[in-house]
C-alpha cells in the first residue's frame, strides 16, 4: 500500500517535471471542435458538422452499448449457453433501411449548405490568389492593386534561437486587406505546384492549381486578423506560407484603397508597352530607379530583400544541393553578370526559381543582386543600378 | 504417424536446405511465413519514420530533421506501411490460410507465387534506396501528386520503378488467389460455404487486378512527364494536373479497401470462434463485402472535393459515399449479432477483434463525415483526416493482423503463445494507440494542417500527446516480437488441432502445427 503512494508522488514529481519542462499553460487553448466561425458559411458548416457528430455519437453508443452488454451477460464465465441462431431476416432489413433514412437526413442539410456555398454570384469585390512554391499573391481585380505576401517569421524562431512570438508562423509581411459585410469572390489559381488557400474561420478552402481558376466566395461578419495556412502539400515550405486576412470596415477599407492605389496615371504608352503582361513588377518611385546608387546603399537594401531567398539558397548562401543551388562561389554568382540578372528577373524553367521581374521592384531586384554578388562570401565587386533592371524589362 | 508422414515428405520433395529453401520455396506455408516476416519487418521500418516525424511534431520549431527529409518521412511513411506492412501481410495470411480453409494441397500456381513474394525485397530496397539519392527520397506524399512529383530528384523515378514492381507483385499474387479459390476447393466447398476471410479474398484480389494497373499508368505517364518531354499533368503543354489525383483515386478508393477487406474477414472468423455461435448473417456478409467493392469504384474523387469539381460532381459523390455506411453498417451490426447471446471468452485474439469493431467503427464514423462536402472543406488535408485513416488502418487493418497473428501462430507453430504477455500488448497497443491519435481529430477541427514540419504554438499540447502515445505505440510492438520468437522458439504448452474451443473450419482439422503438405486428398465438406 505505501510502495503505491510512494509510486503514486514519483509519478506526480514526474508529471510536475514534465509540465515544468513544457510550460502548457503558456500555449494552453485546447480547442476541442471547429473554431468560432466569422461567416456565414463557416456558421453554416459548424452546425451541420455538430449535427453529423451528434448523430454519429448516438449510433455510436446504440451499438456498442448492444455489444458490451452482450460481453458482460453472455459470458461463457457467468455460464451463458450460446443460443446457435445465425440468421434474422426481419432484423436485417430494418439495420439496412434504418441507416439509409439517416443518411438521407444527414444528406438534405447537407447539400443546401453546398448549394449555398457554391453561389459566387452578386459579389461586391474580386480579389484573385495566386500560390507561389511559397507565397501567396493577391490581386484587387477591380482596384488595380497588386502584392505579395511573405511569412514574416524570424529563421531565428523557427530554428529555436530565439522564443516563438504569439502568431509564430501564421504571420506576413502584407496581409490580405478586405471589408467586412461584403460578398468578396476570390479567384484562385497557381504559377507552379498545387496549393490550397484556407481560413478556417472563413469555412472556405480551395485549391490553386496551375492551369486552372477555381473560385470562391466570404463575407466576413466583423472586422479584424484571421490566419490560416496553406493546406496542400507543396514542397519543402509547405508549412511556411500562411494566410492573414486584415478585416476593416468597408469605410476604412475603402481608405485603405485610396492610400494603395498606384499613384501615377500610366500615359497611354506606357499600357500599350505593358500589353497583356499587366504585372510589370511593384512600382519604385521613378526617382529611386533612374538615380545612381552607391555600393553601399544597394548592399544594405539587399541584405533585407535577401530574406526572400533564404528559403531556398540559406541565410549564409549554402543552398540546399542540389535542387537548390549554392549562391557562394558558384557559376551565376561569379560569373557574367548578364546571365545572374536573367536568372533573378526571369526564373529557371521547370525548377522552383520563379520569375522575381514580377515580385521585386528594379530596385529591389538591383540591390539583391548586387548583394549576392559582394556578400556570401563572394567579392566580384560589381554592382548594378536599378535602371539597368528597368531598361531590360 | 504425423512425424513419420512428414518426414517421407521432405524426402519426397527434396527439399533444399538453408538459404535455398527459401529461394525456390513453392510452399505456400513457407511462402505465407516469408510474406509475414517481412511485413513485420516493414512495419518496423515505416514505424521508425513514423516515430521521427513524431519527434519532430513534439515542439514548435525545427529540431529533429529538415522540412524536405520531414516530407520524404511522411511519403515513406506511407508507401512502406500500405505496400510494405499491411498488404503483404493479408497475403502472408491468404498464402498460410486459404489452402487450409478451402482443403486445397497448396495455391494453383506456386512457382508464381514465389516469384510475387521475391520481386517485393527488391522493390523496397529500391524504395529505401531513394533516401541516399542526391536529392533524397520522394517528397511529394504518397499520393505522388503532379506538378509536385516531377520536382523531385531520382529519387521519384526509383519511387515508379518501385511501384511498378510491387504492382507486378501484387497482381501476380492475386491472379493466384483467384485461380486457386475458384478451381482448387474441396468437394461439397461451394462458394457460399467458403468461410469469410476467403470471401473476402477473393473480392479483393478482383479490386487488386482492376486497381493496380490503374496506378502503374499513372506513374507511368508522370515518368514520361519528368523525364521523356510529355505533358500529361502539365498545364503549360495542354495537360492537366487534375488529371492525374483522378487516375491516383481511382486506384486509390478500391485500393482503401483492398487494405480493409480481408481484415473484415478476420474479425468474421475470430468473433464466432469466441462466442461460440455461427457468424450471424453469413449472406448478408457477403454481399455487404461485394457491395463494398462495388461502391469503391465510383466514389474516387470524395478525395479532392476542394479541386473544384463541379457541383453535379460534388453531390454525387458525397451522395454515393454516403451509401458506403450502409453495407459497412450491416458488418458492424452482424458482428454484434453474432456475439449476442453467445458463450463469450477474451482471449488475446477476441480483445484485438473486439478492438478492431470499436476503433474501426470511429474511422468509418468520421469517414462519413468526411463524405458531407461542406464540412469537408473544413477537414480536408488536415489532422482530422490523418486521424481517420489512422483509425481505419492502424485499429482496423494492423490490430486485425496482430488479431490473427494471435489466432492462427498455435495452428502454425504447434505451440500456444504466453496469454498474459498477449493481453499486456493488446492493452499497450490499444491505449497508446489511442493516446497517439485521438487528440489528432482535435488538432484537425483546431485548424493544423497534415503534412507540416513545424506548427504555430496554439497546436503544442495536443501534439505534445499524440508523440508520447506514439513512442508508447512503437515500443509496445517489440512485446509482439519477443510474443512471436517465443512461440516460435517451442518452449511454450503445445498446441491441440482444435486449438480454440469454439474454432470451426478445415484448418482446424489438421495437426499443429500442420505437415508440409496438407489436404493431398481432399477432405470432403458436408
Amino acid at each position: 500500500m505505501s510502495q503505491m503512494f510512494c509510486s503514486a508522488r514519483s509519478l506526480l514529481r514526474i508529471a510536475a517535471a514534465a509540465t515544468a519542462l513544457f510550460p502548457l499553460s503558456v500555449y494552453a487553448e485546447w480547442g476541442l471542435n471547429l473554431p468560432p466561425p466569422s461567416t456565414s458559411v463557416a456558421s453554416r458548416i459548424l452546425d451541420l458538422h455538430n449535427a453529423i457528430m451528434i448523430v454519429c455519437l448516438i449510433i455510436f453508443v446504440i451499438v456498442f452499448g448492444v455489444m458490451f452488454y452482450s460481453l458482460y451477460a453472455h459470458r461463457k464465465s457467468r455460464g451463458h449457453e450460446a443460443h446457435q441462431f445465425s440468421h434474422n431476416s426481419k432484423l436485417e432489413v430494418v439495420w439496412t433501411i434504418i441507416p439509409f433514412l439517416i443518411l438521407v437526413g444527414l444528406a438534405i442539410p447537407s447539400t443546401a449548405t453546398l448549394l449555398y456555398m457554391e453561389d459566387t454570384t452578386d459579389s461586391d469585390l474580386t480579389i484573385k490568389i495566386t500560390g507561389y512554391q511559397w507565397k501567396w499573391q493577391y490581386e484587387y481585380l477591380d482596384h488595380d492593386i497588386s502584392f505579395f505576401s511573405n511569412l514574416s517569421t524570424p529563421r531565428a524562431q523557427i530554428e529555436n534561437r530565439e522564443p516563438k512570438g504569439e502568431h509564430y508562423l501564421l504571420e506576413v509581411d502584407k496581409p490580405m486587406v478586405i471589408p467586412s459585410n461584403r460578398k468578396v469572390r476570390y479567384l484562385i489559381t497557381s504559377n507552379d505546384v498545387i496549393h490550397a488557400w484556407w481560413i478556417p474561420k472563413f469555412g472556405v478552402k480551395k485549391d490553386a492549381i496551375p492551369g486552372y481558376i477555381n473560385e470562391f466566395w466570404a463575407n466576413v461578419d466583423s472586422p479584424g486578423t484571421y490566419r490560416g495556412q496553406c493546406a496542400e502539400l507543396c514542397g519543402k515550405d509547405h508549412g511556411f506560407m500562411p494566410i492573414v486576412a486584415e478585416v476593416l470596415s468597408p469605410e476604412d477599407f475603402d481608405a485603405w484603397v485610396e492610400e494603395n492605389k498606384p499613384k501615377q496615371v500610366a500615359s497611354a504608352a506606357d499600357m500599350t508597352a505593358a500589353g497583356a503582361e499587366p504585372a510589370a513588377g511593384p512600382a519604385a518611385s521613378a526617382e529611386d530607379v533612374n538615380r545612381e546608387w552607391t555600393m553601399d546603399e544597394l548592399m544594405e537594401h539587399g541584405k533585407t530583400v535577401y530574406f526572400q531567398c533564404i528559403a531556398c539558397h540559406g541565410p549564409d548562401g549554402n543552398g540546399i544541393p542540389p535542387h537548390f543551388p549554392p549562391l557562394t562561389g558558384s557559376e551565376i554568382t561569379v560569373g557574367p553578370l548578364d546571365a545572374h540578372i536573367d536568372i533573378v528577373m526571369n526564373g529557371k524553367a521547370n525548377t522552383t526559381m520563379q520569375a522575381f521581374k514580377v515580385q521585386l521592384s528594379d530596385v529591389d531586384i538591383a540591390s539583391v543582386i548586387t548583394y549576392e554578388r559582394n556578400a556570401l562570401g563572394n567579392s566580384v565587386g560589381d554592382l548594378v543600378q536599378p535602371s539597368e533592371i528597368a531598361a531590360r524589362r | 504417424m504425423s512425424a513419420a508422414h512428414t518426414e517421407a515428405h521432405d524426402h519426397h520433395d527434396h527439399r533444399p536446405s538453408g538459404i535455398m529453401r527459401w529461394l525456390t520455396t513453392t510452399n505456400h506455408k513457407d511462402i505465407g511465413t516469408m510474406y509475414l516476416i517481412f511485413s513485420l519487418t516493414m512495419f518496423f521500418v515505416g514505424g521508425i519514420m513514423a516515430l521521427a516525424i513524431r519527434a519532430e511534431l513534439f515542439q514548435p520549431g525545427l529540431q529533429v530533421v529538415n522540412p524536405e527529409l520531414f516530407n520524404s518521412l511522411t511519403t515513406l511513411h506511407a508507401l512502406i506501411m500500405i505496400f510494405g506492412a499491411i498488404m503483404p501481410g493479408f497475403v502472408g495470411f491468404a498464402n498460410w490460410l486459404i489452402p487450409m480453409m478451402i482443403g486445397a494441397p497448396d495455391m494453383a500456381l506456386p512457382r508464381m507465387n514465389n516469384w510475387s513474394f521475391w520481386i517485393l525485397p527488391f522493390a523496397f530496397a529500391l524504395l529505401l534506396g531513394s533516401l541516399f539519392t542526391v536529392g533524397g527520397g520522394p517528397a511529394s506524399g504518397w499520393t505522388l501528386y503532379a506538378p509536385l512529383s516531377v520536382q523531385g530528384g531520382a529519387g521519384v523515378d526509383m519511387t515508379i520503378l518501385s511501384i511498378h514492381m510491387m504492382g507486378i507483385s501484387s497482381v501476380l499474387g492475386a491472379i493466384n488467389i483467384i485461380v486457386t479459390i475458384m478451381n482448387m476447393r474441396a468437394p461439397g466447398m461451394n462458394l457460399m460455404k467458403m468461410p469469410l476471410f476467403v470471401w473476402t479474398w477473393l473480392i479483393t484480389a478482383f479490386l487488386l487486378i482492376a486497381a493496380m494497373p490503374v496506378l502503374a499508368g499513372a506513374v507511368t505517364m508522370l515518368l514520361t512527364d519528368r523525364h521523356f518531354g510529355t505533358a500529361f499533368f502539365d498545364p503549360a503543354g495542354g495537360g492537366d494536373p487534375v488529371l492525374f489525383q483522378h487516375i491516383f483515386w481511382f486506384f486509390g478508393h478500391p485500393e482503401v479497401y483492398i487494405l480493409i477487406l480481408p481484415a473484415f474477414g478476420i474479425i468474421s472468423q475470430i468473433v464466432p470462434t469466441f462466442s461460440r455461435k455461427p457468424l450471424f448473417g453469413y449472406d448478408s456478409m457477403v454481399f455487404a463485402t461485394a457491395g463494398i467493392a462495388f461502391l469503391s469504384f465510383i466514389v474516387w474523387a470524395h478525395h479532392m472535393f476542394t479541386v473544384g469539381m463541379p457541383l453535379a460532381g460534388e453531390l454525387f459523390f458525397m451522395y454515393a459515399t454516403m451509401l458506403i455506411a450502409v453495407p459497412t453498417g450491416v458488418k458492424v451490426f452482424n458482428w454484434v449479432a453474432t456475439m449476442w447471446r453467445g458463450s463469450i471468452t477474451l482471449e488475446t485474439p477476441m480483445l484485438f477483434a473486439l478492438a478492431v469493431v470499436f476503433l474501426f467503427t470511429i474511422g468509418g464514423l468520421s469517414g462519413l463525415m468526411l463524405a458531407i462536402v461542406p464540412a469537408d472543406f473544413q477537414y480536408h488535408d488536415t489532422y482530422f483526416v490523418v486521424a481517420h485513416f489512422h483509425y481505419v488502418l492502424f485499429s482496423g487493418s494492423i490490430m486485425a493482423m496482430m488479431g490473427a497473428t494471435y489466432y492462427w501462430l498455435p495452428k502454425w507453430t504447434g505451440r500456444m503463445y504466453s496469454e498474459g504477455l498477449g493481453k499486456t500488448h493488446f492493452w499497450l497497443t490499444t491505449i497508446f494507440f489511442n493516446v497517439t491519435f485521438f487528440p489528432q481529430h482535435f488538432l484537425g477541427l483546431a485548424g493544423m494542417p497534415r503534412r507540416i514540419p513545424d506548427y504555430s504554438v496554439q497546436f503544442t499540447e495536443f501534439n505534445i500527446i499524440s508523440s508520447i502515445g506514439a513512442f508508447g505505440l512503437g515500443l509496445a510492438q517489440l512485446l509482439f516480437v519477443y510474443i512471436i520468437i517465443q512461440a516460435v522458439r517451442g518452449k511454450n504448452e503445445k498446441a491441440t488441432a482444435q486449438v480454440w474451443e469454439g474454432a470451426d473450419g478445415l484448418e482446424w482439422t489438421v495437426d499443429s502445427p500442420p505437415p508440409y503438405h496438407t489436404f493431398e486428398t481432399p477432405p470432403t465438406v458436408k
